[in-house]
């Protein structure tokens, strides 16, 4: 059966913890390392768990990462309470933004976050409510 | 290009990882921006930033950066050189500035990504030459 998961592990994120914001996705890069995933896919599952978790630390107020691994991809699926986001396709933009001041002098908030997920994913679904949440769906082919 | 020359070339301070200044680094990469990082820098590389929190160095490690040099005399919190520590990551600083202090290892022969690699868009075919 596609799809069937031989691992699965949840990660919380809260909103505005900057100390512990990243810790999900490095946790994922190290368990998609020992399980023996190739480095470049082990990088691309990184790089796209780790915008993800940002942009929940940075814009919502809690969320979840789960880490699905099953023979065929990987999967991060990445759930937020929070805004929402009201145009997903001005959002998917390069260089779009709303991020505040506090959040740029982090390093973060360049509006390349979604299009670097995109950039990393073999599939890549996201679904927001304005006032609700975001959910983004990051599948990676093994 | 050896830890140990950039350290030299840029008159850094080491801050962490002393004894791995042997290591090669394939390439380097400058930018505040972390996102910018990860989308754009060669794995293996150096990151040259002005960004001293934990972030530059979780971003380093998710990125697979090699090695980070912090820039403009600015010196990273006790937590980012903690987590350095933990992830193997050698930091380093320097006075000079971002501008001056790529200039100066693009002159000495490092350069954006690894000589054989030259950019191409993404899903196209990869053919490697032996020169």
């Amino acid at each position: 059966m596609p799809g069937a998961s031989v691992f699965t592990q949840q990660f919380e994120v809260r909103g505005r913890d900057f100390a512990n914001a990243g810790r999900a996705s490095t946790a994922i890069k190290e368990i998609l390392k020992e399980i023996g995933i190739p480095p470049a896919t082990v990088r691309r599952a990184a790089i796209a768990a780790y915008e993800a978790e940002m942009n929940v630390v940075l814009y919502a107020r809690k969320g979840t990462v789960e880490l699905q691994v099953s023979p065929r991809e990987i999967r991060l699926l990445v759930r937020d309470e929070g805004d929402g986001i009201p145009d997903i396709e001005l959002a998917m933009q390069e260089g779009y933004s709303t991020a505040s001041e506090e959040i740029r002098e982090m390093g973060f908030g360049a509006g390349m976050g979604l299009p670097n997920i995109r950039k990393n994913a073999d599939e890549f679904r996201i679904e927001s409510v304005v006032g609700q949440g975001t959910e983004l769906d990051i599948r990676i082919r093994l | 290009m050896r830890l140990e020359e950039i350290r030299r070339i840029l008159n850094c301070e080491v801050l962490s990882g002393d004894e791995d200044l042997e290591q090669e680094v394939v390439a380097g990469c400058g930018a505040d921006l972390m996102s910018d990082v990860l989308a754009f820098a060669t794995p293996g590389s150096v990151l040259l930033t002005g960004l001293t929190n934990v972030q530059a160095v979780r971003t380093a490690d998710v990125a697979d950066i090699k090695a980070i040099v912090f820039v403009r005399g600015k010196l990273p919190d006790r937590e980012a050189i903690e987590l350095a520590r933990i992830k193997g990551i050698p930091l380093l600083a320097t006075r000079l500035t971002m501008f001056e202090a790529c200039g100066r290892l693009w002159a000495a022969g490092l350069r954006g990504q690894p000589e054989q690699e030259q950019p191409q868009n993404a899903g196209s075919v990869r053919l490697h030459t032996t020169v």
